[in-house]
């Protein structure tokens, strides 16, 4: 197995408020090799986003890493100073938000936007930096490229603003890329094209992909593994195929149950009964425990312990459904799959 | 664009028309003319001939035409007071006053835009509490306190600086100005502070507040992600963002510290054109206050005209979308 580009172990995110300490995210263990793609889902709250924040190191304050390592190519990288952790942001791990609208600051041609990122990460000359601004911006699928690099953010559309924030995103050929996600602004048709283009990308360059969304369908079509979030923890996690045809941690379960299906006439949409708890009142045991239809079957353990990743099947899934057919993972680290 | 432009000189004409009338009316309002020009055991006759001389028999609307015919021109009579064309008064005392307005305005931008910043980046630090709470004194205390108490510790206490006039100038041509001595510097430094504090304090509690909205914005957590150094983030992409209203404030403060610079011109006896129309107004000077209020009307006008086509340069959003109307 080679060496994962990323490496989160045991992450934990920490809001302070007037009313105590939130746990946003709680205890987070994953992996990242090499040109893989890594879906990240779940339903808003889950703490998919913070997680992406965190590795990039962009948590807003009063937001922090409470504990927890997170390492690149095997060097840790939440503890490096401000001005360090800067010159990893953009160079190493680049990032995709959710809205290219606002993405882009307005007042700086595109152009402008992509020479300074170069600048600033490589050793070239302005000249150069503009040619490389150039070939990114044919290489996103920007027609006239030339020329349209003089243009305002205002004289794209939607989808080729996206475009232009992920060749800013590549511009200094970063290994991992954080896609916060990228296509949920844009329009459907568009979103397709998104999607296909930073596939396309991130295969050509060997780029690693975490890429964050509630969006099953861009998932099913992009990632090679996926992390399913739930409350702040990793519910299941496993190749992508795996867990969407069969899931096994109950959350899972409901979650492509309620996917619907085009072929099939129905009256309601499926639903997992109640919602996500919040943060400040998150269930002792197993998060999930108040929704779980199959939590009789195990008995008192789901409302008094919480479950760590287990092996189920050909994923892992953090429910005591499991804890007596694999071995008990203790620190909550998934085995890469990729291998 | 052009047409923008057009459109905007043509509101200004409008603008400078109703100051015109306003000015044209202070004439009517504080009495005969006549009356006063003359002594009072003057006959009948000699005030119809008066009268007639000064054109005061004509009808309104000709009156009107013939002031603004004149007004154009930049003859707006002779002053009553000091026997001389107001015209040249006024030119003798604009450089006095636009030299006090432009250094209070680059006091304003150079002080209180970097406060505004270290405020807004630094917003947990006491300095910046200091120095927030400090601007509360600035925007609410009356600008002749400012003035007296710069006298008293300055001038009185310390003998640093002068404590009135504007020291010794240097003619260049008609324009007379005291930047070029070491006493004219030191004469403008405390008027300059007293007129420029209200505008260093509300540029820079704008500033701050413009910096905190920007920075919370998409655009700039992108920046960060895409590794640029804070001074980048902070000064070339969150600095000029917040430039649009400042331009805006800035502009109609620049307007408002040249027709309020009367105020800080009586208190250091500065001799610019607010002392002069301080000293008119005392002894109903019309013509000297008519020419006063077309000329501070005509230098707001223009300045907004400034104000319109500095946002151009700032947005280029604007450049495009641009259409009929007025702005803002």
């Amino acid at each position: 197995m080679t060496t994962p580009l990323l490496e989160v172990k045991n992450l934990r995110v920490q809001f302070p408020t007037r009313r105590g300490l939130l746990t946003a995210v709680d205890d987070i263990s994953l992996t990242i090799a090499p040109g893989e793609v890594l879906g990240v889902v779940g339903e808003s709250g889950a703490g998919k986003s913070l997680t992406g924040a965190a590795i990039i190191g962009l948590l807003e304050p009063p937001g922090r890493i409470a504990s927890g390592e997170i390492l690149l190519n095997g060097r840790r990288i939440d503890n490096l100073p401000p001005d360090e952790f800067r010159k990893i942001r953009g160079r190493e791990i680049g990032a995709i938000f959710q809205d290219p609208l606002t993405s882009l600051n307005p007042l700086y041609t595109v152009g402008r936007q992509i020479t300074e990122t170069i600048l600033t990460h490589l050793d070239v000359t302005p000249a150069q930096a503009k040619q490389r601004a150039i070939d990114l911006l044919n290489e996103v699928g920007i027609p006239a490229a030339d020329k349209r690099i003089d243009h305002y953010p205002h004289q794209f559309s939607g989808g080729m603003r996206q475009r232009v924030v992920i060749s800013l995103a590549l511009a200094a050929q970063p290994k991992l890329i954080i896609a916060d996600e990228p296509t949920t602004a844009l329009d459907v048709s568009i979103q397709a094209q998104i999607i296909t283009l930073l596939k396309k990308l991130c295969r050509e360059h060997g780029t690693s992909v975490m890429l964050v969304t509630h969006d099953m369908g861009v998932i099913a079509e992009t990632a090679d593994r996926v992390a399913v979030m739930y409350a702040g923890r990793i519910a299941e996690i496993g190749p992508v195929a795996e867990v969407i045809h069969n899931p096994q941690h109950p959350y899972t379960v409901g979650l492509m149950g309620a996917i619907p299906n085009l072929g099939e006439e129905v009256e309601r949409l499926t639903q997992i009964d109640g919602s996500m708890p919040r943060l400040n009142a998150i269930p002792t045991g197993c998060a999930f425990n108040p929704r779980c239809t199959r939590k009789g079957e195990v008995g008192v353990r789901c409302t008094t312990e919480r479950p760590n990743l287990l092996n189920a099947g050909n994923t892992q899934a953090a429910c005591w459904l499991y804890s007596d057919t694999g071995t008990t993972n203790t620190t909550n680290t998934p085995q890469s799959v990729a291998a | 664009m052009l047409a923008f432009i057009i459109q905007r000189l043509l509101q200004s004409i409008l603008v400078m028309l109703t100051v015109g009338f306003i000015a044209f009316s202070l004439f009517n309002f504080v009495g005969d003319p006549v009356s006063l020009m003359l002594p009072p055991e003057a006959t009948q006759a000699d005030r119809d001939e008066v009268r007639k001389s000064l054109g005061l028999d004509q009808p309104f609307y000709v009156q009107f035409g013939t002031f603004l015919g004149n007004a154009v021109q930049g003859n707006f009579g002779i002053s009553l007071r000091l026997g001389r064309p107001v015209s040249q008064l006024l030119v003798e005392r604009l450089p006095a006053t636009l030299e006090l307005a432009m250094t209070a305005a680059v006091f304003g931008l150079l002080i209180g835009i970097p406060m505004g910043v270290y405020t807004a980046l630094k917003r947990d630090k006491w300095t910046s509490k200091v120095l927030l709470t400090g601007s509360l004194v600035g925007v609410s205390l009356p600008n002749f306190l400012i003035g007296i108490f710069l006298i008293l510790i300055f001038a009185v206490w310390l003998g640093w600086l002068p404590s009135f006039g504007r020291g010794e100038t240097t003619a260049i041509g008609f324009w007379t100005t005291g930047f070029l001595t070491t006493e004219g510097l030191k004469a403008i430094i405390l008027p300059a502070i007293t007129l420029g504090f209200y505008p260093i304090t509300l540029i820079m509690r704008l500033v701050r507040a413009e910096m905190l909205e920007v920075l919370r914005t998409d655009y700039i957590k992108f920046a960060r992600a895409r590794g640029l150094t804070n001074n980048a983030v902070h000064f070339g992409h969150a600095l000029k963002n917040t430039l649009v209203p400042v331009i805006t404030i800035t502009g109609l403060q620049l307007g408002a510290i040249i027709a309020f610079a009367i105020i800080t011109e009586t208190v250091f006896q500065w001799p610019g054109m607010g002392l002069l129309f301080i000293q008119a107004v005392q002894f109903a000077d019309i013509p000297v206050m008519a020419a006063y209020l077309c000329l501070i009307g005509f230098i707001f006008v223009v300045v907004n005209l400034v104000v319109d086509l500095l946002y151009f340069a700032v947005d280029p959003r604007l450049r495009v979308e641009r259409s009929g109307s007025g702005g803002h």
